[in-house]
């Protein structure tokens, strides 16, 4: 490809995803003047918020927003200010010298003096071979996505959480009966989430148990679950599994490349956003175990443009360098 | 049969026009089965546009919207979209489920042009 003979173009930060932590970190590093280069992602552009129908506890819509609709806001607000986002995957990063180098599956190679690694989670999997056999054929990650094949059906989620009960809600507008099948007895979602679920008609429970097995040739045709507590198994029927348990962070990208932990966050210092690289900040799902919300994700990457201009204002003040907009107080002042 | 194999654009094909455009056709189909509502989806189809034109002549890219053509879906099993399957003299040689970057889905097609 033509792109990869020309040399590499050099940016102040690239931001390497395009989640509400990619996006907010790109608003912030474009007002203050950086020009930030954003590479989305290529097919999950936009990040989780995409598969969602309506984000309620995102501050500022009071009636709801639908997640496509505020990523697609989000992204207008960082261009306005002059960020710069492509829509392709990072395929290999070099990270540890003063420049960073960034390559595309596009064939790009970019280089840049900071870097922030905003790259999310990708969904967890049951970790069973019927799994991957029946994906397409019953067994699916995204309900606003599938839940249309699924019309007068009985179906099951799996999961507790809040994208568990929300998935659930949201396919009784198709099945004719969800189960959502949770190893704990107790939901793990909100209370306002739960609340509704559990008084969902078209919602019932399999409690303490967990998904063993999943039948069916060329479709799923049923479930074998067994009980968490006594160990007991039994079959039940079902023509889709909608599988919501939960997310690991997407950074098999950055192996060798900056210190992770035993399941794969991003480890940063203390409370703020740097990692054990200078000039590379992680924000957002791909560095918190905890909150994983698009308003902390949101914050995070905030604080990582913050860092990461105060990072680029030490370069310059070390290089003896003037007239740079990278210090955070002069951005602030525009 | 129809014409070129390509037509160097995505074109749509439904429930009573599958046959001509996708088994009938010359040489390789893409299909993407896709919805207005799947987001995934309309992240797919820039990609597939860019293929409609890179092999323009060679392999025809086509759309089949499942929602007002659940025929030709449930005909396939589909029940996940983005579905990409590729068509040969009428019968189905590859299928990925998911939405999938450019490189692989070019990877895809190049092996089903060697036939492999
Ligand atoms: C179904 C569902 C419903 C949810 N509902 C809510 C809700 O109502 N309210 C709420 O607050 N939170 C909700 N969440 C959680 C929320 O979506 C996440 O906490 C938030 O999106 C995390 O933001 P992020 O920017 O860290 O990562 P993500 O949103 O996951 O984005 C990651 C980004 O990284 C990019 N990326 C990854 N790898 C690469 C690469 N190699 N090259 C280039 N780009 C890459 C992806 O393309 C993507 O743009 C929901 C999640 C799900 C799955």
């Amino acid at each position: 490809m033509s792109e990869s003979t020309t040399l590499p173009s050099h940016r102040t930060i690239i931001i390497v995803g395009s989640g509400p932590a990619g996006y907010t970190a790109a608003i912030y590093a474009a007002r203050a003047g950086l020009a930030p280069l954003v590479v989305a992602g290529s097919v999950t552009a936009g990040g989780a918020l995409m598969n969602t129908t309506e984000v309620e506890n995102f501050p500022g819509f009071p009636d709801g927003i639908q997640g496509p609709e505020l990523m697609e806001s989000m992204q207008k607000q960082a261009e306005r200010f002059g960020a710069e986002v492509i829509w392709d995957d990072v395929t290999s990063l070099s990270l540890s010298g003063a420049i960073k180098t960034v390559v595309t599956g596009g064939g790009a190679t970019y280089t840049a003096d900071a870097v922030i690694l905003a790259t999310g989670s990708a969904y967890r999997e049951l970790g069973i071979d019927d799994e991957k056999r029946l994906s397409g054929r019953g067994v699916s990650w995204c309900a606003t996505c599938d839940g249309f094949f699924f019309r007068g059906q009985e179906i099951l989620v799996v999961g507790g959480g809040d994208s568990a009960v929300e998935e659930a809600t949201f396919l009784t507008r198709f099945a004719s009966k969800v189960t959502i099948v949770h190893r704990r007895d107790q939901l793990r979602a909100s209370k306002i989430m739960a609340d509704r679920a559990l008084n969902d008609p078209k919602i019932a429970f399999a409690w303490n148990s967990e998904i063993v097995a999943i039948h069916g040739d060329q479709k799923v045709t049923g479930v074998t679950l067994r009980d968490t507590q006594s160990g007991a198994v039994r079959d039940l029927p079902a023509t889709g599994v909608f599988v919501a348990i939960g997310h690991v962070p997407r950074t098999e990208l950055l192996v060798g490349q900056v210190d992770l932990d035993p399941e794969g966050y991003i480890l940063v210092e203390g409370r703020s956003t740097r990692t054990n690289i200078p000039g590379v900040v992680a924000c957002g799902d791909a560095v918190d175990h905890t909150y994983r919300q698009a308003i902390t994700a949101a914050g995070s990457g905030c604080a990582a443009a913050l860092d990461a201009q105060h990072y680029l204002a030490e370069l310059s003040d070390a290089a003896g360098v003037d007239g740079r907009t990278a210090d955070p107080e002069v951005a602030a002042a525009r | 049969m129809t014409e070129a194999p390509g037509d160097g654009t995505v074109i749509e094909a439904g429930d009573s026009t599958f046959r001509t455009l996708v088994l009938d056709a010359r040489g390789p189909v893409l299909v993407h089965f896709s919805a207005a509502w799947c987001a995934p989806c309309r992240l797919v189809e820039p990609v597939l546009a860019e293929l409609a034109v890179a092999y323009h002549g060679r392999v025809r890219v086509v759309r089949v919207d499942v929602d007002a053509h659940p025929t030709t879906a449930a005909v396939y099993g589909v029940t996940s979209i983005p579905t990409l399957s590729v068509f040969s003299s009428g019968e189905v040689v590859r299928t990925v489920v998911g939405a999938r970057p450019k490189p692989e889905l070019v990877a895809l097609v190049e092996d089903v042009l060697a036939g492999r």
